[in-house]
């Protein structure tokens, strides 16, 4: 059911967009006004959620050690999965954030007859999540194209790169395959599987298909319907230079993808995007396993009420005399 | 037991398809055997905890104050604040589903709400509802679900249904720890006065006493004092245990199960012999005799209150360090919370061992080793004279306590010493051990009878791989450094792999240890013949 | 224990990158203004209308060269039933003679590398190296 209303919400708003330019002539609504709004509801709404993380305080060092503790000399350290130093911390976060180590860990339990449980391996939610992540990246870095003027020789060549094949004309990138593949199978994850489908919330697949029209729209363009990119430029540069112009050569399919885009980026502060910049802030990973050896200071600590000794002799004096154990007061 | 047990054969059949109704609907049937009784009044009452009242979970009124919403969303706006930890995993899961069939509970019982997900979404909804813009605008569209009485039943059932074993958080790809949400799910649930006995009581005990099982001094020394007498009879050396000696270099901490309960007093024999051995100088605390600590199941002030004594027994003692004994959870405390809560240490010295020399710079500012640590160093510095062949009875496989693994990273140490006291030694599969460590079903504060179904469902995957090494290498004993463990692999042990006994690292060690002007040994520590040695002792 | 410091600097750091292209074309004095392009002058109709060559040119570059080279047919009828010889050189470049300032235009605004010219030659080119 949220699956079905997340679809119908995308639907909604891709023809928002596309009758909204093609039948009432929005076009400034789309192309301008909507576009600054949603970059600055993104750059405030991420801000601000980033900066509540940081006021709140981490009381106690608490990260999930997956690998030996640094203790005696002869014992190898698990440097990267139970790291004591700030570089260690690093590389751990490194991997986690670029590799997404921990996703790599991941099995499935499958209880058998007998009873026996199994744990096969289980890497394609990693593989998945990894390719999506990715691909995204350097879709957006490509997508500098149009939003830089002249445009920066690192952009070019990871255009260059990326359409490696020469497959056709526009150039078919490789990226725009494998980000579609990608989130086919996060999505149908999702659905398939009848745990991960109990557990999906209407915003889980919200985003994948706002995702998938995103990148939908864009290969739609490319590489079906056509757009005229330098009039597509134009209207880039002018945001980024806040010198908006809307050229008449460019079409509705356009505005609706440039208006997923602004949805996604409003969207994003307010919603489970946000696991973006809250990886990098995650306590039981980025914290280093040096407990015993550095007192971390939990800033909001407080006196408690404890039983002191005295409390506790006096309580039980006879007791404590009767068994022969020396006394503080006699 | 009154209950009748499942059979296991009934209990293995798991259905993990997830019911017809969502999971925002509450309600929870509180079907016997699957839940722990509340805490008694005279008990919360001892530990100044709010709403101390007779009640328990089957009854339809649980007694709330009249203004518990209230008291559960400002509750929960504090910690938002006081936790980074909290804040964070309420906003950043995906529901990647990666965690879900991590969870010892889910994989034993196909109950989706014991996901570790689902379980963070009993309060992630509350969370979304009443404190995000995204829920007080759409409601249950954006995720949102409204705090119901329900609701609360329904967070007691799970939130006493999660052990805090964070094997969650490490495949969790942002490190989302369920032991974290747990905590703080219990802490408010406390603040309506709903909490288990097994919990609350141990906790009051051990703030009155200074153990779980409110032992009074006289009893501790007691029982001390029979170990010392049983362990001459066994091995014809008469050791020393000083209690609450002032001027000793070491103060020793261990649970209290350690001399009360079986198979862990098995281990306090280990720990007596060892410190004879040795001639350490050190001391008993009958203050300090808990190692464990029921705050960690209650709420942080009271790991801090409870864990208190430790430090003031050292500098009340004068004692330079401290060493502490086998336990998982007491071991997240002293690894992760003590110096923090109740540190700086300034008092104390950093730990050098008199024996080796060797200078535990890891403890640096603790100033408290893990006897694993302590024990592995000196037999690498060939400080001991073990006799591994006396532990040939014993095909001995280690389960890794899920504190100590996953919130310490202990690995190497316990499986040091096995290995140069035991000579059959086999790991249980990888997926099973060290980070990836399954825990025993029972951990922070569910083992009670009452709880026994969910305790063997909880199990099942750490049962599992036993029954894997004890029918593939003829595994006959469980090790683990954990109390809790011990009490309850015990039973699991019963349960679904009979015929494997559970053991501490150190009754290996105890076996092992040749002692000077010891009488020729003719059992193991349970008064078990010794290979060979047979005819000896009949 | 916040390490609010670090965190930012993290925060501030992306924002820069983020918003990156803002400061790079602020620096480069980059207007919204399109390049132009040197139109023919001899010639007042193309082989297709001027939107559709904008868009599409690429497309019908390929399907010519393929029907020359795979087809060998080199006969191209446009919508109002003009025939066209299919060659880059002598049909396009014949009116488009100046390649830098019409075909390079667009494509170095647009950031694209057609691999036309890996075995196209600009006749300007040869003429020059004739010359």
């Amino acid at each position: 059911m949220s699956a079905l209303y997340s679809l119908l919400t995308v639907l909604v708003l891709i023809l928002l967009a596309y009758f909204g330019v093609a039948s009432a002539h929005l076009g400034v609504l789309f192309g301008t006004v909507i576009p600054f709004a949603a970059i600055a509801v993104f750059l405030a709404g991420l801000a601000y959620r980033v900066v509540k993380w940081a006021n709140t305080p981490v009381p106690f060092r608490i990260p999930s050690t997956c690998g030996q503790q640094k203790s005696l000399p002869w014992i190898k350290q698990g440097r990267l999965e139970s790291p004591s130093t700030a570089l260690g911390v690093l590389g751990r976060m490194a991997l986690e954030v670029l590799l997404f180590r921990s996703l790599f860990r991941n099995t499935k339990a499958e209880l058998r007859d007998g009873p026996r449980l199994v744990y096969g391996e289980n890497k394609w939610l990693w593989l998945g999540a990894l390719a999506f992540h990715w691909t995204f990246l350097v879709i957006f870095l490509r997508h500098l194209r149009f939003f830089m003027e002249p445009v920066p020789r690192l952009v070019n060549l990871l255009a260059d790169v990326d359409g490696f094949f020469q497959v056709g004309a526009p150039v078919l990138y490789v990226t725009d395959l494998v980000i579609l593949a990608a989130l086919l199978y996060l999505l149908f994850r999702r659905l398939r599987d009848p745990q991960i489908r109990y557990i999906s919330l209407f915003t889980d697949y919200f985003a994948l298909f706002l995702l998938l029209g995103l990148a939908g729209s864009g290969v739609l363009m490319r590489y079906f319907t056509r757009a005229d990119i330098v009039a597509i430029k134009e209207l880039a540069i002018g945001l980024v230079t806040f010198s908006p112009v809307i050229p008449k050569e460019v079409g509705p399919l356009f505005f609706v993808h440039l208006f997923l885009l602004c949805v996604l980026l409003a969207y994003f502060p307010f919603s489970k995007l946000m696991h973006a910049p809250g990886v990098f802030l995650s306590p039981t990973r980025n914290l280093a396993n040096n407990n015993r050896m550095k007192r971390h200071v939990n800033p909001w600590d407080y006196p408690v009420k404890v039983h002191t000794y005295a409390e506790w002799e006096e309580e039980f004096h006879d007791k404590i005399k009767a068994a022969g154990l020396p006394l503080d007061r006699e | 037991m009154a209950e009748k047990q499942p059979k296991p054969e009934d209990l293995a059949q798991v259905d993990y398809r997830p019911p017809k109704k969502g999971w925002m609907d509450p309600h929870v049937d509180f079907r016997k055997g699957t839940y722990c009784y509340s805490a008694l009044a005279k008990n919360i009452e001892y530990l100044g905890m709010p709403n101390p009242r007779d009640w328990q979970p089957f009854n339809a009124d649980w007694k709330l104050p009249p203004n518990w919403k209230q008291i559960i969303l400002d509750g929960m706006k504090d910690r938002l604040e006081k936790y980074r930890s909290f804040r964070l995993f309420m906003d950043i899961c995906v529901r990647c589903g990666a965690c879900a069939d991590k969870c010892h509970f889910y994989v034993g019982s196909g109950d989706p709400k014991n996901m570790p997900v689902l379980r963070a979404e009993l309060i992630r909804s509350v969370y979304r509802r009443y404190f995000t813009p995204a829920g007080k605008a759409f409601g249950a569209l954006a995720g949102g679900r409204e705090l119901t009485e329900d609701v609360i039943k329904e967070w007691f059932y799970y939130f006493y249904q999660c052990t805090e074993c964070r094997r969650c958080s490490v495949f969790c790809p942002y490190g989302i720890d369920q032991a974290e949400i747990t905590m703080i799910g219990r802490e408010l649930l406390n603040l309506l006065g709903l909490n288990i006995n097994w919990v609350i009581e141990p906790a009051a005990n051990c703030f009155r006493t200074g153990n779980h099982l409110g032992i009074q001094p006289h009893g501790f020394a007691d029982s001390i004092g029979f170990a010392v007498d049983e362990l001459e009879e066994i091995t014809g050396v008469r050791v020393e245990a000083p209690i609450n000696r002032k001027g000793a270099e070491v103060l020793f901490v261990t649970p209290s199960a350690d001399y009360f309960g079986t198979p862990h007093y098995y281990t306090l024999l280990g720990y007596l012999q060892l410190f004879h051995e040795i001639g350490l100088d050190y001391t008993w605390s009958a203050f300090a005799g808990e190692g464990g600590n029921f705050g960690l199941f209650t709420s942080h002030e009271m790991i801090k209150r409870l864990n208190n004594k430790i430090y003031a027994e050292a500098k009340r003692l004068g004692v330079k360090w401290i060493i502490g004994g086998e336990c998982g959870h007491m071991w997240r405390v002293i690894h992760q919370y003590m110096d923090t809560m109740n540190g700086p240490a300034n008092f104390l010295e950093v730990p050098k061992s008199p024996i080796t020399g060797t200078v535990f710079e890891n403890a640096k500012s603790t100033k408290m080793v893990h006897i694993t640590e302590f024990t592995s160093d000196l037999i690498r510095n060939g400080k001991l004279k073990l006799d591994p062949t006396r532990n040939d009875h014993w095909n001995v496989t280690f389960h890794d306590s899920c504190n100590p693994a996953r919130a310490m990273g202990l690995f190497e140490e316990p499986r040091y010493v096995i290995k140069n006291t035991c000579r059959n030694f086999h790991e249980m599969p990888e997926n099973t051990i060290r980070e990836q460590t399954f825990c025993c079903g029972s951990g922070a504060g569910l083992g009670t009878d009452e709880n026994f179904e969910m305790r063997m469902r909880g199990g099942l995957p750490r049962a599992n791989a036993v029954k894997h090494v004890h029918e593939t290498k003829g595994v006959n004993v469980l090790s683990c450094i954990c109390a809790i463990d011990k009490a309850n692999l015990s039973t699991l042990m019963e349960y679904w792999v009979p015929g494997v006994e559970v053991a501490g690292i150190h009754e290996f060690v105890g076996n092992a240890l040749v002692m000077k002007g010891e009488k020729e040994r003719t059992t193991d520590l349970r008064g078990t013949p010794l290979r060979g040695k047979e005819a000896a002792h009949a | 224990m916040r390490d609010r410091g670090l965190i930012f600097t993290g925060l501030v750091l992306f924002l820069g990158l983020i918003t990156f292209p803002v400061w790079y074309n602020l620096a480069s004095g980059t207007s919204s203004k399109p390049p132009e392009l040197k139109l023919p002058t001899a010639e007042k109709q193309c082989v297709a209308p001027t939107e559709t060559m904008r868009m599409s040119h690429m497309e019908m570059l390929i399907t010519w060269r393929d029907q020359v080279v795979r087809q060998n047919d080199r006969t191209y009828v446009a919508a109002d039933g003009k025939r066209y010889d299919m060659s880059l050189t002598n049909t396009c470049l014949k009116c488009h003679d100046n390649k830098a300032e019409f075909c390079d235009k667009c494509h170095d605004y647009a950031g694209v590398k057609p691999y036309c010219w890996d075995c196209h030659i600009d006749p300007k080119l040869v003429q020059r190296s004739k010359g």
